[in-house]
């Protein structure tokens, strides 16, 4: 069945390099998002009893939590992707920024890389071995490259050099941090426990403590890379913003956690090994400095997508501190992950929509978007209160219980900068999104065509629903999916 | 077998030493390849005479992967992207293979302070890995055109490797090769971009890629 989870969406996307008929390649996509997201719930409501492959695949909870998000978002942005895939126009066109001629990437390999990218995210979910996730992690890197380059234009390209170098390297250096990790594994005679997350966990008490926090080091600083963490962010703003919407949301709502799920399964050891303090330290401390430089960013922001990437970079921050801090933060952060996935996909794909009807990504340059796009409007101002954890969405909940566990644990000065930054944060966005919903429209008179179509306009909706509902009412098994997640890093 | 690995070692420091002071990304790319013949050597050594199908694979791997594929890749990008053949830094030459000297004895004081290992392994082994290392840095951040930032990337990447399978030897077959195909991919893709960025740019100076920023 775990097999199943990943071998799926790599078939899928193999036939789909070399599928010819645009509609049957499209509805590969759909089909394949589909039975992802049947055999997610599957293992969900019945869990395998045992690991497979020596435990190199081994899904507890923590990874039931992320499977879940992934899956949920691939289905929307596959729904919402054959959408885009039909209006984008496959002939040379002018770029809007600089005014140069582009083409797409051919859609074959769009669809093929889009289908690979979600299986390497399922292999670092399922993944109960360090050497594994770390093959997945890099293997995202590359899957999703292409993706970032599907409008050939120097831009993306020049994003897609920076996300490809830097993630790269990064990621080496979390490779590192696993060969250390195997000598703090290792006795002195010689006898090694073998790197399983479930192995380490239940045998922590032998390891090599210093080792362990050495490479512990390497591994945040690599995986943190590729998470957004500042000040590791540089290559973030670009990759979001120059990819298509369909594939920035991916990135930010699933890829990003997905990094962050792999500092976890370590960060899971620390704690087991007693030396959780130290882990929890440095993840406070760069939680709050991403919220810091995502705050400077987002004011006077010019470019709305990229004001969505900064979001992103205070969300993982977010992130970061609620397990940093730890007790009831670490079940606030688990919350905000799901929440946060759910609300910055919504954003994107609406930004999609946004872009496609005005052409620009200036937010001075568009104006009156509740006239011209009403539904994608109202989506984005409730995405906006939404994601500035504005009561009654979800995000209001997760970020409270992480001020709470903050004020817990007697972190005052982390409190005030936590809520500092909120404040700023929300200010620089609400300039940009009442700005842009509201006035008299920016686009001509006659170019008012009705532009929204279902597929454009479903998956988000969805999406804003869920973040809606979460707010107001957790499910008992979500609920009960949260509380296990957190247990496994030591808090409640 | 210590002799013979610590003279692999010191093999492995001298290629180190060349790439980060050689002007010609034509020798560069040879002397890559040499590092990576180098690394499956190693990888014998340290298995203290003991052959098993598991190492054999891994050596067999390495060596026509680091020694023979990623050399060809990178020549064919250059020839298929038209780049000149001199490396042009940011940081002279000579300056460079300073940086690349003294990071030596610093990889040598910090791998003192680090926490005492298995004897067995060669002393040599952790101050090599972590010098490739910060060679691999100096590439990536000192020179101008794409493709040296691929070497960078792979000296890193090998240094990484050294310390791998000296230290880690409980990583299982199956995640070695996954490791080994990922680099590869990685590489693959890195070629790709780095045509695309000479059609689209007509050079491959990674410096004038700025049109992003804040």
């Amino acid at each position: 069945m775990l097999a199943a989870l990943f071998f799926v969406p790599v078939l899928a996307g193999l036939a789909a390099f070399v599928i010819r008929s645009h509609p049957v390649r499209r509805s590969v996509l759909l089909a394949a998002a589909v039975a992802h997201t049947a055999l997610t719930v599957r293992v969900w409501l019945r869990p395998p009893a045992s690991p497979v492959f020596d435990g190199l695949l081994h899904l507890d909870e923590l990874g039931m939590l992320f499977l879940g998000i992934t899956s949920l978002l691939f289905l929307a942005a596959a729904i919402y992707g054959v959408g885009y895939l039909r209006r984008e126009n496959p002939e040379p066109r002018q770029d809007f920024e600089e005014g140069l001629l582009f083409v797409n990437a051919p859609e074959g390999i769009f669809t093929g890389c889009l289908l690979l990218f979600l299986a390497m995210m399922t292999l670092v979910c399922l993944s109960g071995h360090f050497g594994l996730t770390w093959v997945g992690v890099e293997a995202t890197t590359l899957a999703s490259a292409p993706l970032i380059y599907f409008h050939r234009h120097t831009r993306s390209l020049e994003a897609t050099w920076k996300y490809l170098l830097i993630c790269s390297v990064g990621i080496a250096l979390a490779l590192l941090g696993i060969f250390i990790a195997c000598i703090a594994a290792t006795d002195a005679n010689g006898a090694t426990i073998p790197l399983l997350t479930a192995e380490l966990v239940r045998r922590a008490s032998s390891l090599n403590q210093v080792w362990l926090k050495i490479g512990f080091v390497f591994l945040l600083v690599g995986y943190g890379t590729k998470m957004g963490l500042a000040p590791l962010h540089t290559w973030l703003p670009d990759a979001h913003s120059e990819s298509p919407s369909v594939v920035s949301a991916l990135l930010s709502g699933a890829l990003l956690n997905c990094a962050f799920l792999s500092i976890l399964r370590m960060h899971q050891v620390l704690v087991a090994a007693g030396c959780g303090a130290f882990g929890q330290d440095l993840l406070v401390l760069l939680g709050l400095i991403s919220m810091g430089v995502a705050a400077i960013f987002i004011i006077g922001q010019q470019d709305f997508k990229r004001l969505l990437a900064y979001s992103s970079v205070e969300h993982v921050g977010i992130l970061a501190l609620g397990v940093g801090l730890g007790g009831v933060g670490v079940y606030g952060s688990m919350l905000h992950a799901v929440n946060h996935s759910m609300t910055k996909a919504m954003l994107f794909l609406v930004a999609g929509n946004i872009l496609a009807a005005y052409g620009t990504k200036s937010c001075m340059q568009v104006r009156g978007v509740l006239s011209v796009l009403p539904i994608s409007a109202v989506l984005w101002l409730a995405g906006f209160l939404a994601v500035t954890g504005s009561p009654p969405f979800g995000m209001f909940l997760s970020e409270l219980t992480i001020l709470k566990a903050a004020l817990d644990q007697g972190h005052i000065l982390a409190a005030v900068l936590y809520l500092v930054f909120l404040g700023m944060i929300f200010v620089g966005m609400a300039s940009v999104f009442l700005g842009m919903a509201q006035g008299e429209s920016s686009l001509p008179e006659d170019t008012r065509t009705p532009r929204e179509t279902v597929l454009s306009i479903l998956s988000p909706a969805v999406l804003g629903l869920i973040v809606l509902v979460l707010g107001l009412w957790i499910p008992a098994p979500v609920q009960n999916l949260l509380q296990q997640a957190a247990k496994a890093l030591g808090g409640f | 077998m210590q002799a013979w690995t610590d003279l692999i070692l010191i093999a492995i420091v001298l290629t180190n030493l060349a790439l980060s002071g050689l002007g010609s990304l034509g020798t560069c790319i040879h002397v890559m390849a040499l590092q990576g013949v180098l690394l499956g050597l190693v990888t014998v050594g340290v298995q203290q005479g003991a052959v098993s199908l598991h190492g054999l694979v891994l050596v067999t791997g390495t060596v026509v992967i680091k020694g023979f594929v990623f050399p060809k890749l990178l020549r064919r990008a250059i020839r298929e992207a038209n780049i000149r053949q001199e490396v042009e830094p940011f940081v002279g030459f000579s300056s460079s293979l300073l940086i690349g000297t003294l990071s030596l004895p610093l990889a040598m004081w910090l791998s003192s302070r680090l926490p005492p290992i298995d004897p067995g392994v060669p002393s040599l082994l952790v101050p090599v890995s972590l010098h490739a290392i910060f060679v691999g840095l100096l590439l990536i951040v000192s020179r101008r055109k794409a493709v040296t930032q691929v070497l960078g990337y792979l000296a890193l990447e090998n240094g990484i490797f050294v310390f791998g399978v000296g230290l880690a030897r409980q990583a299982t077959l199956l995640v070695e090769m996954g490791i080994l195909l990922d680099v590869f991919v990685a590489v693959f893709v890195m070629g790709i971009a780095i045509f695309h960025i000479s059609r689209e740019f007509d050079h491959i100076d990674t410096d004038q890629l700025s049109l992003l920023k804040e």
